[in-house]
């Protein structure tokens, strides 16, 4: 088998189980696979970023959002797989803006077990959706990538104007602008629990506006789940 | 006639629509006028698709998504995507009108001095380009390639012809230039690589990597193609497919290598193909032949933390004498291994590959006598003309050493007029076919030029 994304070849079977149980072989050589790092032990409660042993179990950021009355609780917790490692950044960048869609089948599995860890049966899945404008322009939405590999039906419910690339305001003037997604229709959300699907968790501030307007319509509680803590 | 600016932003390139900055409407009234074309992105073969901008046919290569342009399934190029991607749905378009040309009067500017072996071969050269041909120039490195071009690029520019020259390195296109600049200092020259602002630009003289020339189409009366059989690019259909679409169909293709393939070098001895052979260096003093020296399993010893004792003392031997040397190993894992190892012998030694972000650095701190030994897997930049330096190979049985890699390697030895000697050793732990190939190689060459009077002595 060829690797993925080093097209190198490789052998694919490397324990018994997979021949046991006919797991799917990795579609990543060791290599590539062994460059992604998972985020593994003590979380912050709130947005699942990774604590030193002794600190409290909210992050300084999530203290933060906790104070703020509007904002506080509006998202219940977010789950990343990845840590935002070299290696993470020159793939995204590959997948999402050079647009090679494939590279998605690399995080099926750590993915769909995130969601099972985390999240589970209970919850629906809805992903962060791209404006028309920006969809377009890509060819693919990253977020319903993401959300295909869930063994769960997917709801398209979110819809999102576009709005100027936000990465060059303060977060206090990205909360104050206005939330860029609204709802096309009258989705049943009504005491549903929604997780939000998207590739990057890097200030809260997305999830956070999407989570506003399902909490607005009915929504129970939202949470998200991401491929990546930023 | 006032000139359309679709017209002239696209004159001479082939693009994806999506990436022309002109409404729909404008694009629309072109192909109706008819000076504009399109084709599609990929075509189907019997075994996959094509991708019409690369070339690229490898079924393993493509992969499909669910596409939001055209709602359907869709097949992509997942070889080219640095440029942009290109999907079942993408529709290329190109100018289907000539452009317009200019002559350029004496455009030469080079006063320097052929050797008598780069003299013929320059002759050959423009004779080729004048009768639209194509010619293989095989030069032993340090020949002189370079210069050889020269009048041949004088004579096409004197007719309006415009030049290319093509090669899959960064590195080369980014030496070449000045000395192009000096050489014809009023023929407007574009240089096109990745991080380069005149790659959209098509000028009478362009240098270009292989990735930019994707982009261009049916424009070059004149296509020279550098280093076709450089180390680690021996295999490189993408540049072979970028020559055939961004050159005119009757354009002349001359080929410079130092290592022409077996296949190449079979067609030139049989006259299948035309070929001008410049077996000496332009300083007249032979190529060094490389020595071989077994090594034993040196993968065992490397697990160990060891290097077979006669490399070490290879390397002992070269930092006692203070000269400098380059240390060739097969891989990555490998050159980290061994630069760790010699790290503790001397903390100065780097090891850099073709892939680390520093490289450049590392390649500068060699030049600048700062490094006393480099490891590494690649060769490193043409234009590395450390003057005094030994070379050594480090498991030359591997099959990535391929004659034309290994002859690439030894060429590094023995550049400059003013040391034109060195050693150059393959440590191996079993003499393969490739080896003795290389070496037959450089003997030839150094008997060639002797018979033919090139050789100093
Ligand atoms: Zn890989
Ligand atoms: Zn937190
Ligand atoms: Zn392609
Ligand atoms: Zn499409």
């Amino acid at each position: 088998m060829n690797c993925l994304l080093c097209h190198s070849p490789y052998n694919p079977i490397t324990n018994w189980r997979q021949l046991l149980f006919l797991e799917d072989p990795d579609v990543l050589c060791p290599r590539c696979r062994g460059s992604f790092k998972l985020i593994d032990g003590r979380l912050c409660e709130i947005c699942g970023r990774l604590l030193e042993e002794a600190a409290p179990s909210l992050c300084a950021d999530c203290l933060r959002w906790q104070e703020d009355e509007q904002w506080g609780r509006v998202l219940v917790k977010n789950r990343s797989v990845y840590t935002y490692n070299d290696w993470m950044k020159d793939v995204i960048a590959l997948w999402k803006f050079r647009g090679d869609y494939v590279i998605v089948e690399a995080f099926r599995h750590p993915f769909a077990r995130a969601f099972a860890e985390h999240f589970g049966r209970g919850w629906h899945v809805v992903p962060i959706p791209l404006s028309p404008e920006r969809l377009c322009e890509r060819g693919f939405n990253q977020a319903e990538a993401l959300a295909c590999l869930l063994p769960f039906p997917s709801f398209p419910w979110l819809a999102r104007r576009h709005s100027e690339k936000q990465s060059k305001k303060s977060r206090r003037e990205r909360m104050e602008t206005d939330n860029p997604f609204f709802l096309p229709g009258h989705p049943p959300l009504a005491g549903k629990r929604i997780v939000l699907i998207d590739d990057i968790y890097t200030t809260g501030i997305t999830v956070r506006h999407a989570a506003r307007v399902l909490l607005g319509a009915g929504a129970a509680e939202v949470g998200a789940l991401t491929l990546v803590r930023a | 006639m006032n000139v359309s600016p679709l017209l002239s932003f696209l004159q001479g390139f082939r693009l994806p629509r999506e990436q022309l900055p002109f409404s729909e409407n404008e694009i629309e009234d072109a192909l109706r006028a008819g000076w504009l074309g399109e084709q599609p992105g990929l075509t189907r073969t019997p075994r996959s698709w094509r991708c019409m901008r690369c070339g690229n046919d490898d079924p393993l290569r493509f992969a499909s998504f669910p596409c939001a342009r055209c709602g359907k399934n869709c097949v992509y190029c997942r070889k080219c995507l640095s440029m942009g991607r290109i999907s079942a749905c993408t529709r290329l378009a190109h100018v289907s009108l000539p452009l317009p040309f200019e002559r350029h009067e004496a455009p030469l500017a080079w006063q320097g001095e052929l050797s008598p072996a780069q003299a013929e071969a320059a002759m050959a050269v423009q004779q080729a380009v004048l009768d639209s041909r194509e010619l293989i120039v095989w030069a032993v490195c340090g020949a002189g390639k370079t210069e050889i071009l020269f009048p041949a690029i004088a004579a096409a520019l004197e007719k309006g012809w415009r030049v290319c020259l093509a090669t899959p390195r960064t590195d080369v296109v980014r030496e070449l230039a000045p000395r192009f600049r000096q050489a014809f200092p009023r023929v407007p020259l574009a240089v096109w690589h990745g991080g380069s602002d005149e790659r959209g630009r098509i000028a009478s003289l362009v240098l270009s990597t292989t990735h930019q020339l994707l982009r261009a189409y049916r424009v070059f009366d004149v296509m020279i193609v550098d280093e076709v059989d450089a180390f680690p690019y021996s295999v490189e259909p993408m540049l072979e497919y970028a020559v055939s679409q961004a050159r005119k169909e009757q354009a002349s293709l001359i080929y410079l290598t130092a290592t022409p393939s077996r296949a190449w070098q079979r067609d030139i001895a049989r006259g299948k193909r035309q070929a001008a052979v410049i077996p000496a260096r332009y300083h007249g003093r032979p190529l060094p032949v490389p020595a071989f020296e077994w090594c034993g399993n040196w993968r065992k010893q490397l697990e160990r933390g060891r290097l077979p004792e006669n490399v070490l003392s290879w390397v002992l031997h070269r930092l006692e004498q203070r000269k400098q040397a380059f240390l060739f190993v097969p891989h990555i894992d490998e050159l980290e291994a061994v630069t760790r190892i010699l790290q503790r012998v001397d903390s100065r030694i780097v090891g850099v590959h073709a892939e680390a972000p520093d490289r450049a650095e590392h390649v500068q701190a060699f030049r600048d006598g700062r490094v006393p030994l480099l490891v590494t897997t690649t060769i490193l930049e043409r234009g590395v003309t450390v003057p005094n330096i030994d070379v050594a190979v480090l498991g030359a049985e591997d099959r990535i050493f391929t004659e034309s890699a290994l002859v690439q390697i030894a060429g590094r030895v023995g550049r400059s007029a003013a040391f034109p000697d060195g050693d150059v050793r393959f440590f191996h732990h079993g003499k393969t076919q490739e080896m003795v190939r290389a070496r037959r190689h450089i003997i030839r060459m150094n008997e060639e030029a002797r018979k033919r009077g090139l050789l100093r002595t």
